[in-house]
């Protein structure tokens, strides 16, 4: 079985402790720090796609009825979709204790 | 074997450059490592060397340029010195963990202030802990070799780190000795073209450079830690190969005289010529069992090499040519106790500071310092470290 990245040892690492596979960071959960998290009104959304174009962490998913979920695994949380959306219909909340 | 030519050593370790064939050269100049890349310079222009030479704006960017150079695949050098050096600090760090087999010659100088332009080796002490190999050459046959073996040295795919070939400023990088260069064909069979292990490259894409949470940051440094200590084996593998194609022989510790002797004194770079002529005259007028130790490698430290010249050894004065603000020992003299400390025969080491900011050592300097070390070790004084010739 492959070692989790967090479980090797010092010398099973690749060279320089570079990454070789593109896009790997989507197999971890880098979106646990995350303070506020968007939320959507989606009787009020036109189905643009604005936020899934301005999402710097491709966090953004295209859901099965034309309209868009957050990925919170990965999202961080920074609100660039809510300040950008067209119709105001993302807001952010405060994520719980 | 080639014949002696008398040129300035500056010049001899730009030929060497060149002779290695390098892709890239980035450098700022800096006095007293200018020489060197102002020669590399007139090379590349005149096409005599068929490489990219990056004029950069400060140091920072000469080393950032050499880490951009070194990750596509290109064999690249630059020079530099004291504050340059400093300078390059942070991007220093990030070579040997990116794992690129950089080439940097230091013609060492004091760092400010006061200002100094003048020898000694506080520039090279405060980048100890960069994870570079580091060597120091004692005259300009040692820099011409110690260079081109370097690439050799630093490309190994078991080592793949940076590498600093230590000149002294001025009493090396400006002095005109005889040097026996090498054919180019004779370099080209000990020095095949760099292969990189892994590089930049759009079609097979990676990514240097990543975050290392904590998860994995102690992995890391104890790899970079592991892959420096082995780096040795690969030196002394080098140094064999080089000796017996060229017949100039290197060890990581040399030894001058040292047979039988009691009293050693322990040098670094080109000091070690005039530590020889005073062990001369002790040996030959005083009739005193004395030797000396030149510590080319200074990084990966050469711990069990040093160890094996201390069979007989009452005293050890240690010569360093830097001050180690607040702590145990000139730098040096502090790691060589570290290094000795309970093994069965550790002999007193005493801690001599000397040639700071171009002061010079002579002959009778070296030989005052054996006296004063002897009587140390038979008080057993226990001493931070003295400063020789400084007013009181």
């Amino acid at each position: 079985m492959t070692k989790k990245f967090n479980e090797k040892a010092w010398h099973e690492y690749e060279l320089g402790f570079m990454v070789s596979r593109p896009g790997c960071s989507a197999e971890y959960r880098t979106g646990d720090w995350r303070s506020q998290r968007p939320q959507t009104n989606k009787a009020k959304c036109i189905k643009c796609g604005v936020c899934y174009l301005v999402c710097p962490e491709g966090a953004i998913v295209l859901a099965a009825d034309g309209s868009y979920d957050f990925d919170l695994e990965h999202c961080k949380g920074c609100g660039i979709c809510a300040t950008e959306c067209w119709t105001g219909c993302i807001s952010m909340v405060e994520e719980g204790e | 074997m080639a014949k002696r030519i008398g040129i300035e050593v500056s010049l001899a370790i730009s030929e060497a450059v060149r002779l290695a064939n390098v892709d890239a050269i980035a450098a700022y100049p800096i006095t007293p490592q200018t020489h060197i890349v102002e020669h590399l310079s007139e090379l590349v222009a005149s096409g005599e060397l068929d490489a990219a030479f990056i004029p950069v704006e400060s140091e920072h960017s000469a080393m950032s340029v050499c880490a951009g150079t070194s990750a596509a695949g290109a064999r690249t050098y630059t020079a530099t010195s004291s504050q340059g050096l400093a300078l390059m600090n942070e991007i220093l760090y990030i070579i040997p963990a990116l794992r690129l087999p950089v080439v940097m010659t230091i013609a060492n100088r004091a760092v400010s202030g006061p200002i100094s332009i003048w020898n000694d080796h506080s520039d090279i002490m405060g980048v100890r802990d960069t994870g570079w190999i580091a060597l120091f050459a004692e005259n300009g046959q040692e820099a011409f070799d110690l260079s081109l073996m370097a690439f050799k040295i630093a490309e190994d795919h078991r080592v793949l780190l940076p590498i600093s070939v230590n000149i002294d400023g001025f009493t090396l990088s400006h002095v005109i000795e005889p040097h026996e260069f090498l054919d180019q064909d004779e370099v080209d069979k000990f020095l095949p073209p760099y292969t990189p292990a892994v590089q930049l490259n759009p079609d097979a894409p990676v990514s240097m450079g990543t975050v290392g949470i904590p998860e994995i940051f102690s992995e890391a440094k104890k790899c970079q830690d592991e892959v420096l200590k082995g780096s040795e084996a690969v030196i002394k593998e080098v140094f064999a190969d080089f000796g017996e194609r060229f017949g100039r022989h290197y060890k990581v510790v040399e030894t001058y005289r040292s047979e039988g002797a009691e009293t050693l004194l322990l040098t670094m770079g080109s000091v070690g010529e005039t530590a020889m002529e005073a062990i001369d005259r002790l040996r030959d007028e005083e009739n005193r069992p004395v030797g000396l130790i030149r510590l080319r490698l200074w990084r990966p430290f050469p711990v069990e090499a040093l160890r094996a010249e201390m069979s007989g050894v009452k005293t050890l004065a240690v010569i360093d040519r830097a001050v180690s603000f607040g702590g145990t020992a000139g730098p040096v003299a502090g790691e060589i106790r570290s290094a000795l400390y309970s093994t069965d025969q550790a002999p007193y080491v005493a801690s001599f500071i000397a040639g700071l900011g171009g002061r010079d050592i002579t002959i009778s300097d070296f030989m005052a310092v054996v006296d004063q070390a002897e009587k140390m070790a038979a008080a057993n004084e226990i001493h931070q470290y003295k400063m020789i010739g400084v007013r009181e």
